[in-house]
């Protein structure tokens, strides 16, 4: 099959690379019908991730058809699923609290390793993101091997347009999980940091979820524009003082609740702590910080903060004291995916929920190495990538 | 200002004897646990299944039951070669623990035990105590080679696939085809 494969700082290619089997009765292959380039795979290509190997195949936004199952799979061939881009097992403890990017068991045991090292306890593993996160091949691919498929992969009704959906495999869970962990209330004005992909989500499940106000900062103009259009009232840190506008649209009480959705792009792991701690098991690395800092010296007294950010290391100058003194409480975490795909799945089917508008690019897979780039290169007008393995065949 | 330990004093708090900083280098002893959502009796019986245990051993062989007690343990060594002894159960307390112990003129002389405990909603703390005296000379760097990485380290990931196998029936892996999985698997 064809894959779109790493091989070191922006160099991915697409590659002929054996076809992936059924190995353990859980198993399911789906063929891939849309895969999208999550920003957080921009940090793989700019060659952050340690734990990289040549080869590896990218890719954890996906979805396709059914085309092999394994004896204890219970989807059937010519279904229409999106795979979540965690990988959890159903049965675990973690798994029966619904905390499925926690699952105890989708991270191979010899990759759990470094986990501990790291956070005290292994997370679960994740498509196409790296060993560290199980080295599982990723969907960027014409087909991709799929375990616990009994309990990831959500069945689409066929005549829902992949692009409606698509994006119940990350991003509009992450950015409903996002809005959920600030706990809005009737009235509530509510602060996002970030209007990527998983900002502008947040944005629409805040006011979904009952908030009066929604106040998006970024400095990308296009994607300001994006999030006015649903709703939301815009700084751009560019052109304004961030910490004083907020003050005064909120009569100096600060948002009730903040959503740190910066980091995110990172969805993991700055390669400066990591390599760090893995050396020398020191906590000497920094991740950048600047917005959940901001954030919290924003957020009003006794409010909630909510970070789908990623951090993978430890941080400095933290405003610990501004977060004790003002009583906050923060959520956080990677998304549990499967928990959300259901209702959101709903509110898509209902039109409640619309996930289009973000696509600004539609791509063959044979041209993913252009996509990578254009949206590294430009990511005020590209806002999402989409791939998808057939347009390579009619296009030639 | 750090207490000077004592290495002889007895105990004064509840850890687990073995994360005590009074511990030997000299002395290999590793214990880990892990909590398994099932029942302990399933869980003991089929680790008292001598034959179960090579699935998610990593670095056994064959494991092959001799008589009710005793069985022999195959372990994979470099360049193709292999280390066996006779392994002896020398207590079992059905669904509760296992103890056993290496036969006399083993390479490797090893002891340890399997404990299940209930934990109620959340299934079964397996504690795994296992305790060896690495031989000196030639046959100890051998003997360093086949266990390959820390003890505690290759006794917490053949845990974790004891766990895999117990709560979703199958070993998880990254492999993408046969071909790579058999690799893997050595």
């Amino acid at each position: 099959m064809r894959a779109l494969t790493w091989h070191g700082k922006h160099d991915v290619r697409v590659d002929t690379v054996d076809d992936p089997e059924i190995l353990n009765p859980r198993d399911a292959i789906i063929k891939i019908t849309a895969t999208a380039i999550c920003g957080s795979d921009l940090h793989l290509y700019d060659g952050y991730i340690p734990t990289m190997q040549k080869g590896d195949i990218l890719g954890h936004e996906f979805m396709g058809e059914v085309v092999e199952t394994g004896s204890r799979s219970t989807l059937q061939r010519g279904q229409k699923v999106v795979v979540p881009f965690t990988i959890a097992c159903g049965s675990c403890y973690h798994c029966g609290k619904h905390q499925y990017s926690a699952c105890d068991n989708g991270n191979p045991a010899e990759n759990q390793d470094i986990g501990r090292e790291l956070y005290g306890q292994p997370m679960s593993g994740l498509f196409g993101y790296s060993h560290l996160t199980g080295g599982y091949a990723g969907g960027q691919a014409e087909y991709v091997r799929v375990p616990f498929s009994d309990v990831g992969p959500i069945v689409i009704p066929e005549h829902i347009e992949d692009e409606k959906v698509l994006f119940l495999s990350d991003i509009l869970p992450t950015g409903w999980m996002a809005a959920e962990n600030a706990e809005i209330e009737p009235g509530d004005t509510v602060a996002v940091w970030g209007c990527g992909p998983v900002g502008l989500f947040a944005v629409q499940s805040a006011f979904l979820l009952g908030a009066s106000r929604v106040i998006a900062i970024d400095h990308f103009p296009r994607r300001l524009e994006l999030a006015k259009r649903f709703g939301a009232e815009t700084i751009n840190f560019e052109e304004s003082k961030t910490y004083e506008a907020l003050m005064e649209m909120t009569g100096g009480i600060g948002p009730d609740a903040v959503i740190d959705a910066v980091g995110l792009e990172a969805h993991g792991f700055f390669v400066d702590n990591v390599i760090d701690q893995i050396k020398a098991s020191t906590f000497m690395g920094t991740d950048r910080t600047h917005s959940i800092r901001q954030a919290i010296v924003a957020c009003r007294k006794g409010g909630r903060v909510s970070m789908p950010a990623v951090y993978g290391g430890v941080v400095d100058k933290f405003p610990l004291g501004a977060f004790m003194e003002k009583g906050l409480t923060l959520k956080t975490g990677q998304t549990h995916v499967q928990h959300y795909m259901p209702a959101l799945l709903n509110a898509i089917v209902e039109g409640k929920i619309d996930t289009t508008f973000l696509i600004s690019h539609t791509l063959p897979l044979e041209q993913a190495p252009e996509g990578y780039k254009m949206f590294h290169d430009n990511q005020n007008e590209v806002t999402k990538v989409v791939l998808k393995p057939d347009l390579a065949v009619a296009a030639q | 200002m750090a207490t000077e330990v004592d290495p002889d004093g007895p105990q004064h708090d509840d850890a687990p004897v073995t994360t005590s900083k009074k511990f030997r280098s000299d002395r290999t002893l590793v214990a880990e646990a892990v909590t398994i959502n099932r029942p302990s009796r399933e869980l003991y019986d089929f680790w008292r299944d001598t034959a179960n245990l090579a699935g998610f051993m990593e670095n056994i062989a064959s494991i092959e039951p001799i008589d009710e007690v005793r069985s022999r343990w195959t372990v994979k060594a470099p360049a193709g070669r292999e280390v066996s002894w006779e392994a002896v159960i020398t207590n079992e307390v059905p669904g509760e623990q296992i103890t056993w112990q290496s036969a006399e003129g083993a390479d490797v002389a090893n002891s340890g035990r399997i404990e299940f405990r209930d934990a109620g909603a959340r299934g079964t703390v397996v504690r795994a105590v296992i305790a060896y005296d690495p031989p000196a000379g030639l046959v100890g760097q051998l003997i360093a080679k086949l266990f390959q990485r820390e003890p505690r380290i290759q006794t917490r990931r053949d845990l974790r696939r004891f766990k895999q196998l117990m709560e979703t029936g199958e070993i998880a892996t990254a492999a993408r085809t046969k071909a790579q999985l058999e690799k893997d698997n050595g």
